[in-house]
């Protein structure tokens, strides 16, 4: 052994050993430049993309809104320039004295001070904290002025949602203001393009026409270091503006509708009898959208809350109102319709009618003695529709009042205030209320009272649907068609009933006229109830139905007392109601008018639309004119 | 012939400059520049603290290792024992007086430079086992006392570098010694057996790690388990590194560095950043550098006559090509976290150093290779 060892030089065991070392050094080299290989080669797409993930971040600013314009292209839903502040706490020498000087410059309050320091602490340095939203012109200039003292601070222009025709239009459009975060999860299309900052449509066509008019956003594309800090601009990219939505509506005449309900609670609503256009649709008394896009003051929303004509609910869509005397073009038609009675059917009217031990007062106390259905349309007998009613029968009538839209919604799923109102019939009553249909409530259906609600639209289009010759018509809000004459809108009506025959709403159209003339006789017949609105002049002359609808049951000692209006109070007096069309030679126009509480009809409600009507007409015209703006398809 | 060889331990200057391995100082200087370019990016591409001092470490290095080569040899291994009883001064010093930095304490200031010794005990170790080897007579290695012995050379400074605590440097210093046991003609089977002993007992060298230990061994195995936290530097270096591609995303254009998305790319993960600004192309250069300095070392020690340079040569050479396959394999996820750094590449002084003292030994033995050591 020792021999053996003693044979061994040093150096070779040293030679030998390190001969192995080397190969494996060569292997293991060889192992990380192939390790390197797989990263840097056969993955390297990997590893790009999650390094380019790393470094670009993306910023998506708010979308540019649609506008929303009326018929003649006039904008009524727009956007403003506005001007914000924003600071930058990174850049701000002192905070404090940065707050100290803004306070005083823009009159802040001790509580917007606190939550900005509240944001500072929130936000990362480099994020901007928005001090205003909306600087009036005087403020901005201020601030620009005073900038060189004013270290961190950014005015910054953005745009905003406006209204320039305020309250006008607010029950249509609705308003928009921050979403709530319940409201961001719940629409996809609000989801995806969110940002801080960004404002949705809270109400009317703002919300549910909410995916057209939103509007894609604009994308800033940054390089980020690890902190998340931008370090450059990489790309920009565009946001689309929401589109562009036409609405059939009329600012004159939905200025005027706005102006005659002045100070009063009510509704009126005009439209095509031939396209269903709306021309104007005004929920009386309104409110300023502008006031919600920066979040309502608690002062201002309890003005509008705590207002007894409350401005809050679209009584044009959701308000329900019994339709007085205005159902008894339906009541003739449908009794006409179902030869109940005929032009010479007459009924005597001793002011009441007794059914059972019950007595049913005609508004006129003394009676109005034998009358015809013209007769009775003119001077609005109830006594007569009483008896055609009890002939008639509650589910016929039921019938023809669905035909015409009573109990419907009208325009559907574009406002989701809408309220469908109610026309009874024997089963609803049954399944409902659980009790039978008594005959007495047949007789107090036939002149609107009762259960029977209406919403003003629903009036508007019933009228409409008589006034066109009954054909049914699809109301709209929003324009889809070229502007028709008048020739071409009849035909095209007339044409879809052919197509569609549960479009034609009457067995005879000898029985639409009879109502029809009975119509015109009531406004522009000596006698009429609304003979002192009518106007003479046969371009303008309508032909109309006034409705006074009570609110509450009338004691036999207020009858006695035979108030007047002022003298009963507010709450307790009756709606007043009109419904008319016109011109009445070739009719292109319906509307229907409830002034809340207003008294009579024929006192409160049928002088507006001879104002209504001499505008209407004259904007008739212009309409027609009007060249087709590019139409989106909703 | 010893007249031969009495004449060159008596070299000249002129001669001794003629004798320097002109190839390995070429690599070395090319080395030094690349990472005078890399640390000036990872300083974004400005001349700011990290490329100046990295700059006036080599400065004063360089300087030195040329010194150091024309010391003969024979004085190494006449110093060699001092030399690691100094450093084993220098580590009790710093375990009781040393700076604090991130939780561990290795470093004592020396007002200009701040010196971490357990880098120096890498040579120092290797030095120390090849003067024992060398003078040993081979009949006598594998006794039970030489083994023992060369254990404790080993141990005894692993003990203060693992207290400080510093795990990368500890492993770093067992791997050099432990190549000169084995060079020295240690048995294989003591190898095997102690192999096998280590894997066995490696559940309970867990259980004595630290807890942070722990977390990099199994973000090691796992790194998607905590992305943010413990796994992200490893996730971050390979993002860097694959991203890089086959060219590189060109000089002062890595985004992941430039960015801040790379931990300690001025130490540790500097082959991150050189990697992913010049590519595979680019590491596999490096990595052909390395190697030419690995084969000329090798060769040097080859080429010497006494075992003492051959032993030391060898040994050296392994230890620079462990500290790159340890840093390599970290960088590239193979091994866990373990702070090593790349010699010449990474910023730290005292790495730098040590490695500068090693070359400087290295050139010695070149020159002097014809020198018997008694």
């Amino acid at each position: 052994m020792i021999k053996e060892n003693l044979g061994i030089r040093k150096s070779d065991v040293i030679n030998r050993r390190m001969f192995i070392v080397s190969i494996a050094k060569i292997i293991v080299f060889t192992g990380i430049v192939a390790r390197l290989f797989s990263l840097q080669i056969n993955e390297n797409k990997k590893y790009l993309t999650l390094s380019d993930k790393n470094r670009i971040r993306e910023w998506k600013l708010p979308p540019t809104r649609g506008n929303i314009v009326d018929y003649f292209g006039n904008i009524i839903a727009g956007n403003l320039k506005v001007y914000q502040l924003h600071i930058i706490p990174e850049q701000v020498e002192n905070f404090n004295y940065l707050l100290v000087r803004l306070k005083t410059l823009l009159n802040l309050s001790e509580k917007k001070i606190q939550k900005i320091l509240k944001l500072k602490n929130k936000l990362k340095p480099w994020d901007s904290i928005i001090v205003s939203e909306n600087l009036s012109w005087s403020q901005f200039l201020k601030v620009n002025n005073y900038l060189y003292d004013l270290v961190g601070v950014k005015p910054v222009m953005t745009i905003s949602r406006n209204y320039p025709f305020s309250e006008m239009y607010t029950h249509i459009l609705g308003y928009v203001s921050q979403p709530n975060e319940e409201e961001i999860l719940d629409n996809d299309i609000v989801k995806e393009r969110y940002v801080p900052g960004m404002k949705i449509g809270k109400l009317g066509l703002e919300k549910t026409l909410e995916k057209h008019l939103i509007g894609t956003n604009a994308i800033q594309r940054y390089e980020v270091n690890a902190y998340g800090k931008r370090i450059n601009q990489l790309e920009y990219q565009k946001g689309l503006q929401g589109s562009k939505i036409r609405l059939t509506v009329d600012t004159e005449v939905q200025k005027l509708s706005a102006q005659l309900l002045s100070n009063k609670a009510g509704s009126i609503s005009v439209m095509d009898i031939y396209t269903g256009d709306i021309i104007s649709m005004y929920s009386s008394p309104s409110y300023n959208p502008n006031l919600f896009l920066f979040g309502i003051s608690k002062d201002e929303w309890q003005l509008i809350r705590n207002n007894p004509l409350k401005p809050l609910i679209n009584k044009t869509l959701s308000g329900l109102y019994s339709p007085g005397s205005t159902i008894k073009p339906i009541v003739a038609l449908s009794a006409l319709e179902n030869n109940i009675i005929n032009t010479n059917f007459k009924v005597k009217c001793t002011g009441k009618t007794e059914l059972y031990g019950q007595t049913f007062h005609c508004w006129k106390e003394k009676g109005h003695g034998f009358v015809s259905l013209k007769n009775a349309m003119k001077q609005s007998c109830d006594t007569y529709f009483y008896e055609v009613a009890r002939l008639l029968g509650v589910d016929r009538l039921n019938v023809t009042a669905k035909k015409f839209g009573l109990g419907e919604k009208v325009l559907g799923e574009y406002f989701d205030n809408e309220k469908k109102g109610l026309f009874p019939n024997t089963n609803w009553k049954k399944n409902n209320l659980g009790k039978g249909w008594v005959l007495g409530e047949t007789l107090i259906t036939g002149i609107g009272q009762g259960y029977t609600q209406t919403t003003p639209l629903q009036l508007c289009l019933m009228t409409a649907q008589i006034a066109n010759g009954g054909y049914r018509i699809k109301p709209k809000i929003i324009v889809n068609n070229e502007p028709l004459s008048l020739e071409n809108a009849k035909m095209s009506m007339e044409l879809q009933s052919l197509e569609k025959p549960s479009n034609k709403l009457f067995n005879d159209p000898k029985n639409i006229k009879i109502v029809q003339e009975a119509m015109f006789s009531s406004t522009n017949e000596q006698f009429g109830t609304s003979y002192k609105s009518r106007i003479d002049d046969p371009k303008y002359q309508f032909a109309g139905k006034t409705g006074t609808a009570q609110v509450k049951r009338i004691s036999k000692r207020e009858r006695e007392l035979d108030l007047k209006l002022e003298q009963i109070p507010y709450k307790d007096r009756d709606h007043a109601l009109y419904v008319a069309y016109g011109p009445y030679k070739n009719p292109r126009y319906a509307l229907s008018i409830i002034v809340e509480h207003g008294g009579s009809g024929s006192k409160a409600a049928a002088p507006m639309a001879k104002a209504l009507f001499k505008l209407i007409v004259d904007r008739d015209e212009l309409r027609n004119k009007q060249s087709n703006f590019e139409n989106i398809n909703i | 012939m010893f007249q031969k060889d009495r004449l060159n331990s008596e070299l000249s200057f002129i001669q001794k400059i003629k004798e320097i391995d002109y190839t390995l100082l070429a690599c070395v200087v090319l080395l030094s520049i690349i990472s005078l370019f890399v640390m000036y990016s990872t300083d974004g591409g400005e001349i700011l603290y990290h490329t100046k001092s990295h700059f006036s470490k080599l400065l004063v290095f360089f300087p030195l290792m040329m010194i150091i080569a024309f010391f003969n040899i024979r004085h190494w291994h006449t110093f060699a024992y001092l030399f690691y009883f100094l450093i084993i001064l220098l580590l009790m010093y710093v375990s009781f007086f040393g700076l604090k930095a991130s939780g561990s304490q290795r470093w004592m200031d020396l007002y200009f430079f701040v010196l971490q010794p357990s880098e120096l005990m890498k040579i120092a170790v290797i030095l120390c086992l090849a003067k024992y080897y060398h003078r040993i007579k081979i009949e006598n290695v594998n006794t039970l006392t030489s083994i023992i012995l060369v254990l404790s050379i080993i141990t005894i400074p692993i003990i203060f570098v693992i207290s400080q605590p510093d795990l990368g440097t500890s492993v770093l210093i067992a791997l050099s010694g432990l190549i000169v046991l084995w060079l020295g003609g240690v048995r294989v089977k003591y190898f095997v057996y102690s192999f096998i002993t280590f894997l066995i007992s490696l559940p309970f060298i867990i259980s004595f790690l630290k807890p942070y230990q722990k977390l990099r061994i199994l973000t090691f195995l796992d790194p998607d388990r905590d992305p943010l936290g413990a796994g992200y530097q490893i996730i971050q270096s390979k993002i860097a590194i694959g991203s890089g591609g086959l060219d590189g995303k060109g000089f002062l254009k890595g985004t992941q560095s430039y960015l801040d998305f790379l931990p300690e790319k001025h130490t540790d993960f500097i082959f991150t950043l050189f990697s992913e600004e010049f590519g595979f192309i680019g590491s596999v250069g490096l990595l052909i550098l390395y190697t030419i300095i690995i084969f000329r070392i090798t060769r040097i020690g080859a080429l010497s006559r006494s075992n003492f340079s051959k032993l030391f040569c060898f040994g050296f050479a392994f230890s620079i090509f462990i500290y790159i396959v340890v840093n390599l394999s970290m960088v590239l996820g193979l091994l866990p976290i373990v702070g090593s750094p790349l010699p010449i590449m990474s910023y730290g002084g005292s790495s730098m150093l040590a490695t500068m003292i090693g070359f400087g030994i290295v050139f010695s033995a070149k020159i002097n290779r014809k020198q018997i050591i008694a």
